[in-house]
């Protein structure tokens, strides 16, 4: 398997992760779609400086992951390209903003480095929510309780077709990557100079596939709209859970649960 | 039935790659078109299918192919395209064979009926739910003729159904198509599949029809064959 292949396969794992079952898979995929969307809105919403507020906040995933039996090594695994990226948005904070803000045992702090430890929290908490989200649910049924929450019906086959065409894009550019390390042996990666044409090959190539694929999905009778699975009814439990979660996230926000504890202990 | 009245096609101006054709296909037919790479086969199922638009007339049960009766002339035609993972799009083999029945209207429960009967008939329940890039080539190309047949479409259209295939993929393929009670149109240049599949073969030869009769008669025509870069069926050299 080249790598392009693996990313094909890691793609497969996302739906097989979905196809499980647990009590977070049962949910209606409406209330977990809605509580995620409440805990990346509060996650966000937390001031630069708010990092011990904002840490409690990591109890949600942590339960999540343990009750449904997706592991934190298989998330951190398939985010592991993603992760960095986010995470090196604050990088430069503390070349900026240099006043000490607070002292841990004597030494101290200063407020760029909060604010970069918060927003690095932020990225990882919200790329975990919408990973729990993904690997709990499954494209489809997402798509479908998108649209039953009445968001256009051509933005969700545009979300569905470009988690589909990705596929497709990746399995060319597999084929390609092939090709020319076999002709490019003991090369790493591919050489500048070809990147260009390589590019315009991937683009071109896609494009005919992305065509064929269309011209079959009309054949087969699709207009504009797909007809996703039946999911069973919103129930009691599922709303329980939506608006219990959205609590507990507005609690946290408004109450900074770790200087609690700590006046307490202090005390 | 289909008809072909004096359809010529361009993909770039000036350089034609179907030059006034004209064929009638009637219904029960089993049909081979033939023709080297490039011949213009596929070229000619997509303008019959209405993913290509040329010049000329085509008819299918007597009614013109206009933009107003697309759907419903798609409807009775079934395409198994010649790279089955340009067919297949969704996750499993299942969703993609329910994807067709469903944009027909068929509810849930009859389409997976038919679903269903389409596996079983062709001995594929085993594919089922399985994940569409994870079957070999063989099943693949079983489970794109079987997303096709859960339509039940009056005319079935193969472009190139033994490509790449191996001998005993090739050999599961072949005698599915021989089962089929449709009308068919399959292009290849495996003329001993055409042989052993149609009663009837065209010719295509850089865009035109070279010739056109009983498969029995056009395949053992050594001449012909050799004229427009194909040879013999192994069977009958
Ligand atoms: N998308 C396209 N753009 C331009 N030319 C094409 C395209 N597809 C096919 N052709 C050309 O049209 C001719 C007939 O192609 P095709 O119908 O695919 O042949 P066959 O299926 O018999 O191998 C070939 O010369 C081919 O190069
Ligand atoms: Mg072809």
């Amino acid at each position: 398997m080249n790598k392009m292949e693996k990313a094909l396969h890691e793609l497969s794992e996302m739906d097989d992760l979905a196809a499980q079952d647990s009590p977070v898979h049962r949910l209606h995929p409406t209330a977990k779609l809605l509580s995620t969307i409440a805990y990346i809105a509060v996650v966000v919403s937390f001031g630069k400086y708010q990092l011990g507020a904002l840490a409690p906040m990591l109890l949600w995933p942590v339960l999540l992951f343990q009750v449904s039996g997706v592991s934190v090594r298989t998330c951190f695994y398939k985010l592991r390209i993603v992760l960095p990226l986010v995470m090196a948005v604050g990088l430069f904070n503390p070349f900026y903003d240099r006043a000490p803000m607070l002292y841990l045992g004597g030494v101290a702090v200063s407020g760029g480095v909060v604010s970069m430890l918060t927003l690095m929290l932020k990225g990882l908490l919200c790329l975990m929510a919408s990973f729990l989200l993904m690997a709990t649910t499954g494209i489809d049924s997402l798509c479908a309780s998108l649209r039953r929450l009445h968001v256009p019906g051509m933005l969700v086959t545009l979300l569905l077709l470009t988690y589909r065409y990705v596929g497709v894009m990746t399995e060319e550019l597999a084929v390609m990557t092939d090709a020319y390390h076999l002709r490019a042996p003991g090369q790493k990666g591919i050489h500048v100079s070809a990147w260009g044409s390589f590019l315009g090959q991937l683009l071109l190539r896609s494009m005919d596939r992305a065509q064929e694929l269309y011209g079959s999905m009309l054949l087969r009778g699709y207009h504009e709209h797909f007809h996703y699975a039946p999911v069973r009814p919103f129930a009691l439990p599922d709303g329980v859970y939506t608006l219990g979660c959205a609590l507990v996230f507005l609690l946290l926000r408004r109450v900074d649960i770790s200087q609690l504890l700590g006046s307490l202990l202090v005390r | 039935m289909i008809e072909f009245q004096h359809v010529s096609f361009a993909y770039e101006k000036g350089r034609s790659v179907i030059e006034d054709l004209s064929f009638r296909i009637g219904d029960g037919e089993s049909v081979g078109l033939i023709g080297a790479n490039g011949a213009g086969k596929s070229t000619v199922m997509k303008l019959m299918l209405g993913l290509l638009a040329g010049e000329g007339k085509i008819l299918v049960d007597g009614s013109e192919l206009n933009r107003a009766n697309l759907s419903q002339i798609r409807r009775k035609l079934g395409f198994v395209l010649q790279n089955s993972d340009n067919q297949m799009f969704m996750p499993t083999v299942y969703e993609d064979m329910m994807f067709g029945p469903l944009n027909y209207m068929l509810s849930r429960e009859e389409a997976e009926r038919r679903v269903d009967a389409v596996l079983e008939r062709l001995g594929l329940q085993a594919l089922k739910h399985r994940h569409n890039h994870r079957i070999s080539g063989g099943e693949k190309r079983m489970a794109a003729i079987a997303t096709v047949l859960a339509m039940e479409p009056e005319t079935i259209l193969m472009d190139e159904p033994t490509s790449a295939l191996d001998p005993y993929n090739r050999r599961i393929v072949i005698n599915t198509i021989r089962e089929l009670g449709q009308t068919k149109l399959i292009s290849s240049h495996d003329l001993d599949m055409i042989l052993d599949t149609c009663d009837r073969v065209i010719l295509l030869s850089e865009g035109r029809i070279a010739a056109d009769g009983p498969a029995e008669r056009v395949l053992r025509d050594r001449a012909l064959l050799e004229a427009h870069h194909l040879e013999l069926p192994l069977r009958l050299a």
